[in-house]
């Protein structure tokens, strides 16, 4: 079976990234020259680490779901990546308008 | 090997803690005895409440008081070392008979000098814009504080170090010393502790210790459940309970009790409880308690629905059947002296415990009378059946 | 056995596996081909584990093997996993996690959560009769100054990256730590065509002289050591054993490293420092810490390894101290792919026969094989060799500056852990993480544990007290974030 090497394409922060197909989302932000896509509380700047889900660092939120290790999961077309930081009380807020609406 | 001070304590927790550094700071020679290492019983299995929101009329109030002014009067230099936070409580209700118990609550409350203010919807979406839409009123307690608990009684103790209080970990009591009828000490594996005064304040174990000593000291455990989850952006401002939260602190009922209190804190993860259960010393996980929980908190604050859930604890709230500490000297037994049973108020209560004790331990005339907390107290039949 | 419905009852199960690398994998399979029906449950997309990682099979890409040693038994044992789904007497569960499992009288209760995504498993519960943890292990890290910046990875995290993305992670590469999966990590990059600068090692290597007999019981060990002696020498890769690192350098990412010798007692040897520039990537790896929360959760009896990390109890049937509980894998003592193997049949029978009893094709319980039980003795003596000639260096707390961070997730620097074992009495992790947060973030503990057990309780990593740290590290009652939503739903 001859492998299926398409290229995937998705965003992070609104800019390009693309990656294999099966690669991880991590490797997609490896790929854009990106080592780092996190800011720690104290400011400081993280990627991959332990690249196995077990040290939560790769961090980013995908689709509007916060929390996601970027190691772990394959990118999949048309994602939007973003910075976990950033929108995490958006996120919270639009849980808030979705409750409101019901 | 034999160890001499005025005043040895059993236990390193937040109120053995509190009494070491005000009786070290007045003069005496201090020996605190730990079997296992500072906070490590309930005082780091709390939430670090110093609440008056959720008092009544009374004994536990009035103490509640005076402590709260330790909190943010005298030990408001060392507030930053311990993460105080004078945040305010705010009891949401979602139900009109919630809201109108509430309302009852508060304007009681109001009469015996216990500040709160009335919110209306609008109001309370001001200071807390992430509370359910099914909020329909609320009551702001401006009083109501926090500290990170750990990092209180850790500082206590070392500030009460600093004063020549001796500190001895990993020795649990195996019994206690007596010379005729008075206490004398206690022996550990680590040696023979003498005072001239002992000090139980072994939390929900200081039944056990009354029980070396031969007298009853009816502290049992209440358990309750803590979830904390993963570190966020400031979405909760204030201690946040529903309006039951209220009842069930009172409420002497064996099974499981759950109603929500929420609040951030400043590390940016999100405490969620509360649950009270009484199952002895059991650290089974109950499911249905961290459900429970769970539930209550999504309704309060639909946005927790998606946050996570990083890990969990549970701690073993001591508390005696008329819900009031026992605080003060045990004349069942010479010499020694108990400050235990705070229920889940031992973090507020624990400065004003200390000082009292510590002024009795040293001869004065304590602040405030003990003597609604004496230990004997439930010995008394005419007291019981008054407390019935 | 057909596809789960909505029945709103939790699915039972005769023997649930968690973990589909080596051990589970051989589990399952032992277990299925016993008659019972099993369930497997694992965070990857596909089964491998780490130790057979591998390109995504969804997107169709064929891995041959190339990065993998066993992949004939891996292949193997694939096969015999893939027959029992078709047959219906696997389900298997990827990318679910489980974050808490208990026991009752009757069974085994696994709460799952999905490994990413909105959080709620179409499959919230499962319960077995008897159950398999092989939930593997993952790099063991010791901070140092400079580790926190971008481009430090895990060196199994730059392996696994490599095994999953056909890629590499940077492109000029530092290996450093002890053991002979350093050796494996250069290997791979370079067959991937990055470069490496160095591997540096902090043993003196001598400790194999007394144990090379335990070498020699392993054969196809000695294999892999020629294999990767040859990929240093093609690539002209520098072997530096006495070596540590004593600083990352870089501003926003890594550009370089400060490295000297160490004497056997950690001490650095003055005037030995160098600098290597020019660097990416560095690679960091002190052996291996189990994944030990699901057995611990469950009360399972620990002990420490020689290599100071914290395992389960288990006898000959890789039988736990909790009735109806098999361990096996990196879980029961850190020892590689084919003693988890090994280890994992055994574990996979035993626990069919547990759940099913007299009749489903074995009279009595199974024991392990003689040849199985030499050969697991063969594999762990081994094991031990390799942990005693690999230490964690002893002085690498010496290292670390009061600003260097120990906990990444909550950026805790080693002034703090200082602070708290000298002057408020943090002698153990758990008072140590009360007073300064060390552990309480996302990783709950995971990469830092071993460091602030070792900083709490003391320099040797093999007393008592750093044993006691190491349970309450391990002590995580939530084993995966999960979304209070799913939380409130449960039933």
């Amino acid at each position: 079976m001859s492998a299926n090497l398409n290229r995937v394409h998705a965003t992070f922060e609104g800019e390009a990234i693309e990656a294999e197909t099966g690669a991880s989302v991590a490797a997609a932000l490896i790929s854009s020259d990106r080592v780092a896509w996190r800011t720690t509380r104290d400011g400081a700047q993280r990627g991959l680490f332990c690249g196995i889900g077990v040290c939560f660092d790769c961090l980013v939120e995908i689709d509007g779901e916060s929390g996601q290790r970027a190691c772990m999961i394959p990118l999949q077309e048309g994602m939007r990546v973003c910075d976990n930081g950033t929108r995490a009380s958006r996120t919270a807020v639009d849980a808030d308008t979705e409750e409101a609406a019901q | 090997m034999t160890h001499t001070s005025d005043v040895l304590i059993i236990g390193a927790g937040i109120i053995g803690c509190a009494t070491a550094y005000y009786a070290a700071r007045s003069g005496l020679s201090v020996t605190v005895i730990e079997r296992d290492l500072p906070a490590s019983g309930t005082t780091s299995h709390c939430e670090g409440n110093i609440l008056v929101s959720d008092k009544e009329l009374g004994h536990e109030l009035e103490l509640t008081r005076y402590s709260l002014g330790l909190w943010q009067g005298e030990l408001a230099e060392f507030g930053h070392l311990w993460e105080f936070e004078r945040k305010g409580g705010i009891i949401v209700a979602s139900r009109e008979t919630s809201l109108a118990s509430l309302e009852r609550f508060s304007a009681s409350q109001r009469e015996y000098g216990i500040h709160s203010q009335r919110l209306d919807e609008a109001e309370l979406r001001e200071l807390e814009p992430h509370i359910t839409g099914n909020a329909l009123g609320a009551a702001l307690y401006p009083e109501d504080s926090q500290v990170q608990p750990i990092l209180a009684a850790s500082h206590l103790l070392r500030l009460a170090r600093e004063h020549g209080a001796q500190l001895v970990t990993h020795a649990p009591v195996t019994e206690l010393l007596r010379d005729g009828d008075r206490v004398i000490g206690a022996r550990t594996p680590k040696g023979d502790f003498h005072a001239a005064h002992t000090v139980n304040a072994t939390g929900p174990w200081a039944g056990t210790i009354g029980e070396l000593a031969g007298v009853n000291v009816p502290v049992m455990p209440r358990r309750g459940f803590v979830l904390v989850t993963e570190q966020l952006p400031p979405m909760v401002h204030h201690k946040v309970y529903a309006a039951e939260y209220v009842d069930n602190v009172g409420s002497g009922d064996a099974g499981l009790q759950a109603s929500p209190v929420v609040e951030g804190t400043p590390a940016g993860t999100i405490l969620i409880g509360s649950s009270r259960e009484r199952v002895g010393f059991d650290s089974t996980i109950s499911t249905e308690a961290l459900g429970r929980i769970a539930r209550n908190a999504v309704e309060l604050f639909p946005f927790l629905s998606r946050v996570r859930m990083l890990r969990h604890y549970h701690g073993f709230r001591p508390f005696c059947p008329d819900h009031l500490p026992v605080i003060g000297h045990d004349p069942r037994a010479p010499g020694l002296w108990h400050a235990a049973g705070h229920e889940g108020a031992g973090i507020g209560l624990g400065p004003g415990t200390g000082k009292l004790l510590a002024q009795a331990l040293a001869g004065e005339t304590p602040d405030m009378s003990l003597d609604p907390f004496r230990p004997e107290r439930f010995d008394d039949p005419a007291y019981l059946k008054a407390h019935e | 056995m057909t596809a789960l419905r909505a029945t709103g009852q939790a699915p039972m199960f005769d023997v649930a596996v968690v973990g589909a690398g080596p051990a589970g994998l051989a589990a399952a399979g032992e277990a299925a081909a016993s008659g019972a029906r099993v369930v497997v449950i694992d965070s990857s997309e596909q089964p491998g584990g780490q130790f057979w990682r591998h390109r995504s099979e969804a997107a169709g890409v064929v891995d041959g093997g190339e990065l993998h040693h066993g992949w004939r038994d891996y292949l193997e044992l694939r096969r015999a996993f893939d027959a029992g789904i078709a047959a219906g007497t696997i389900l298997y569960l990827p990318s679910t996690s489980v974050w808490m499992a208990q026991r009752d009288t009757a069974n085994f209760t696994l709460r799952l959560v999905p490994a990413h995504g909105g959080g709620r498993s179409d499959t919230p519960t499962v319960h077995a009769s008897a159950l398999v943890l092989a939930t593997g292990g993952y790099d063991r890290q010791l901070p140092v100054p400079g580790w926190q910046l971008p481009g430090v990875m895990a060196a199994g995290g730059i392996q696994a990256f490599g095994k999953q993305n056909g890629m590499l992670p940077g492109k000029r590469f530092v290996i450093a730590g002890t053991g002979p999966f350093l050796l494996s990590v250069a290997a791979g990059i370079a067959h991937q065509g990055g470069t490496v600068a160095a591997v540096l090692e902090s043993s003196n290597l001598m400790g194999w002289l007394p144990r090379a007999h335990r070498a020699a019981g392993v054969p196809a060990k000695a294999l892999e050591g020629v294999e990767y002696t040859a990929a240093m020498l093609k690539h002209r890769i520098a072997y530096r054993p006495r070596t540590v690192i004593t600083e990352i350098l870089g501003q926003d990412r890594v550009t370089g490293v400060r490295t000297a010798r160490v004497r056997s007692d950690g001490t650095v040897v003055a005037g030995s420092e160098r600098e290597i520039g020019g660097i990416d990537t560095v690679g960091l790896g002190w052996g291996f810490t189990p994944q030990m929360e699901l057995p611990v959760q469950l009360g399972a009896g620990t002990r420490q390894d020689v290599d100071g990390s914290l395992v389960a109890i288990v006898d000959e049937d890789q039988r736990s101290t909790v009735s109806g509980l098999f361990i096996a894998g990196e879980l029961t003592g850190v020892g590689g792919a084919a003693l988890a193997v090994l280890e994992g049949r055994v574990a996979g029978r035993a626990a069919a026969f547990e759940a099913t009893g007299p009749g489903a094709g074995a009279a009595v319980a199974p024991r392990a094989t003689s040849a199985e039980s030499r050969a697991i003795a063969r594999q762990r003596s081994f094991a031990n060799a390799m942990h005693l000639a690999h230490p964690v260096p002893a002085g690498w707390q010496q290292l670390l500056r009061d600003d260097t961070i120990v906990c990444r997730c909550e950026e805790v620097p080693a002034g703090a852990l200082r602070e708290s074992r000298e002057s408020m009495a943090g002698e153990d992790l758990r008072t140590q993480k009360g007073q300064n947060r060390a552990g309480m973030g996302w990783c709950q503990g995971r990469v830092c544990g071993f460091a602030v057990s070792c900083m709490s309780g003391g320099a040797d990593p093999l007393s008592n007290e750093v044993e006691t740290s190491l349970a309450q590290s391990a002590k995580r009652p939530v084993a995966q974030p999960l979304p209070l939503g799913a939380l409130a739903d449960l039933d």
